[in-house]
């Protein structure tokens, strides 16, 4: 998947990962979509449940050899 | 249409002055303001000792209030884990594990707290009975401080708002 930003959390257990897409979604614009690269579990479920919570679109995880890639469009309006 | 989901609000209070259940309190604050909410912390009882600070006496009047500060000084370098603390080895051990897993000192959760807009409000009462002057930037980290208050203070906060916790 094409991603306009990507951010590293390799080896950052929760809340990391979750603080650090915030701030990155922040300096997004609209539409635009961040790319998360992490290694916790947790952010399976993590994620998803902070788009829900911000508005932000979940578009979708891709698991390698424990490595997550994980996909966010920052919502407009 | 804008399908943005209202601003939800999360209080927390902090009861507990040990270092686990502080970086517990502060893990759920940090993520919760990541998650564009609004977050309040109250402190109170042995939660104050996360807010002293870490350098100079606590002046407090009276010899009861004054051995109750020394013995329980607090500040966030001198706070203990609930368990296993063993003399400060185990509470040396859980700092070294959590920074050899990238996990975040609990001064530093704090300050991202701070950056993501959690408020921290300090009980007078507790303060009043410890004998700590709330105001005073010799006993408490003043410039983290965003108010001052009671029970019905906290009350208001959590009446309006979704997750309410007690730690």
């Amino acid at each position: 998947m094409d991603a306009d930003k990507t951010l590293d959390c390799l080896g950052l257990y929760c809340p990391m990962p979750i603080v650090k897409t915030s701030l990155a979604v922040d300096e997004l614009d609209e539409g635009q979509v961040l790319e998360v690269l992490a290694d916790d579990v947790g952010i399976k479920d993590d994620m998803p449940a902070w788009c829900k919570t911000t508005g932000n679109e979940f578009l979708g995880i891709e698991e390698k050899d424990g490595e997550y890639r994980v996909y966010v469009r920052k919502r407009s309006g | 249409m804008d399908d943005r989901p209202e601003k939800k609000k999360m209080t927390i209070i902090v009861f507990s002055g040990e270092l686990d259940k502080a970086l517990a309190s502060f893990i759920l604050a940090t993520t919760a303001g990541s998650m564009g909410m609004e977050v309040t912390m109250f402190f109170t009882f042995w939660g104050l000792n996360v807010l002293k600070k870490n350098e100079g006496p606590i002046k407090s009047p009276g010899i009861m209030r004054k051995m109750l500060n020394r013995m329980n000084r607090g500040g966030t370098k001198r706070l203990h884990l609930s368990k296993f603390h063993m003399m400060g080895a185990g509470t040396a051990m859980i700092k070294k594990l959590m920074a050899d897993s990238n996990i975040p000192q609990l001064e530093e959760l704090m300050r991202m707290a701070k950056d993501l807009g959690v408020k921290f409000i300090v009980c007078t009462t507790s303060c009043g009975m410890m004998g700590l002057d709330v105001q005073n930037p010799e006993a408490f980290r003043t410039e983290l401080i965003d108010g001052y208050a009671g029970a019905a203070t906290y009350l208001g906060a959590a009446t309006d708002a979704e997750v309410n916790l007690f730690i």
